[in-house]
């Protein structure tokens, strides 16, 4: 239910008084609300909700938290393998 | 998908598991509250990846499932009218009430239709002005912005002929009720990554620190579940507890400041019946009193309805961390997604639906508890 998709805005338009954008997700094109997410513009990425942007993605968050997870792995193979059975 | 994919790598996943071990040093029991992220869990089998004595729980976090029996009653009240039009996210179409669910409605001749988005449900009643369009608002902090919005616009546009029927929840105010409870087994959190978004983590600072337990904010990706069940288990070996955000590439410590303000514009806090668990004060959102002219709870008079669940069911208990869908002798035999007995099965995202649809019922002969 509290589903969120990531999407790249295309089109940002203004319908009855909202601010709206077209948001691709994959190939799919939607329409978003984006009345919570002002500073939000064409190239950014957002997580769409029920059709309403809920936050905007952080391009260098996102990139920081994977490279912290591969170091992770690079450190553990420095590691001695004391405990490699299960999983 | 941008974003997605490479939260999904399988590699980085038994990388973390493998950081897991390492710090583990005792057992320890872990609740994700959010029920998209049970859903991940259970999809990938995230919990059955984990070392032993790391048992994942199953929160509260569905919307769908802990919607109480008397407003899905009244729901259907309303859509039984010939002149309403009916709207509803389509997670609620199967979920039974005390004698139909929707979709029966619908083929009994209701004018029930699904939608995307509750900004849909308003067009819809912008093209049928001759029709009293009403949208079934569940959800928690995540969906309440766009539901806010919706009525908001109607107001603003003079939509006379759409209304809500709100049964908003709210997340902190169960997290407190769990711990509170005299039977509970959860020491840390898995925190809902998407409500946080919009509400940002100060109520859930307050949490960590009056009962002493870690939160990791998590995402939705088995990588984030996994990246925030190492942040908890951390926390428990060394003693700490507080707020950490795993999700930062979504959530930031406010929020969504202007989504919060739309909310207390529309909505206000008030007590609330939770399907399976009871009743827990000041957890759900009600219209304001400016919006009483969309309010399809004050519109439409519906009488009073007793409501009885089915004695066999234990989704309380599996809502509260306290039992898993296995303990429950009805699960996969009298009790399964087409037939459901309670809660926990209503919809997708119940802890008992996910493991049944991921085949989990087959192997009942398993222990409830994965270790």
């Amino acid at each position: 239910m509290c589903l969120g998709i990531p999407g790249k805005i295309l089109d940002c338009f203004e319908s009855q008084g909202l601010r709206m954008a077209k948001v691709e997700f994959g190939g799919i094109v939607r329409e978003a609300c984006l009345q919570c997410i002002p500073e939000a513009c064409v190239g950014d990425y957002v997580l769409v909700h029920v059709g309403f942007a809920i936050a905007r993605m952080d391009e260098q968050e996102a990139s920081r938290t994977y490279r912290l997870l591969e170091e992770m792995g690079q450190l553990n193979e420095l590691k001695p393998s004391d405990n490699e059975n299960g999983a | 998908m941008k974003y997605v994919d490479e939260y999904r790598s399988g590699a980085l996943a038994r990388n973390i598991v493998r950081e897991i071990r390492q710090v583990q040093t005792r057992p320890w029991v872990i609740m994700e509250v959010c029920g998209g992220q049970t859903h991940s869990i259970v999809k990938h089998g995230i919990d059955e990846l984990l070392p032993e004595g790391i048992e994942l729980v199953h929160g509260p976090g569905c919307p769908v499932c802990v919607t109480s029996l008397e407003m899905i009653d009244k729901a259907h009240a309303i859509a039984r009218r010939p002149e309403v039009i009916f709207t509803s996210f389509g997670d609620m179409l199967r979920v039974p009430g005390s004698e139909a669910d929707l979709l029966t409605l619908k083929s009994q001749g209701a004018d029930v239709r699904v939608v995307y988005s509750p900004l849909d449900a308003l067009k819809i009643a912008r093209a049928n002005p001759e029709k009293k369009v009403v949208f079934f608002a569940i959800g928690f902090e995540t969906t309440a912005p766009a539901n806010a919005t919706a009525v908001w616009q109607a107001k603003r546009e003079g939509v006379k002929n759409f209304s809500m029927l709100v049964s908003h929840v709210l997340v902190p105010p169960a997290i407190a009720a769990i711990l509170q409870a005299p039977q509970n087994r959860v020491q840390g959190f898995l925190g809902p990554g998407h409500v946080c978004a919009v509400r940002g983590f100060g109520e859930y600072e307050a949490i960590s620190s009056r009962f002493r337990v870690p939160i990791a904010i998590t995402g939705f990706e088995p990588l984030d579940i996994l990246e925030g069940t190492l942040m908890v288990v951390r926390q428990l070996e060394s003693g700490r507890a507080k707020v950490e955000n795993q999700y930062v590439r979504a959530v930031r410590r406010e929020g969504n400041r202007m989504a919060q303000e739309l909310m207390s514009e529309v909505f206000e806090i008030c007590d609330r019946k939770w399907r399976g668990v009871g009743a827990i004060p000041k957890s759900g959102y009600r219209l304001r009193s400016e919006f009483r002219d969309h309010d399809a709870g004050r519109l439409f008079e519906v009488e009073e309805i007793d409501t009885q669940e089915p004695a066999a069911c234990i989704s309380g208990q599996i809502l509260k961390g306290v039992k898993k869908p296995h303990d429950c002798p009805a699960f996969g035999t009298s009790c399964t997604p087409q037939h459901p007995l309670g809660a926990t099965m209503v919809s997708a995202e119940g802890a008992c639906a996910a493991y049944y649809l991921y085949g989990r019922h087959l192997r009942k002969e398993e222990t409830g508890h994965v270790t």
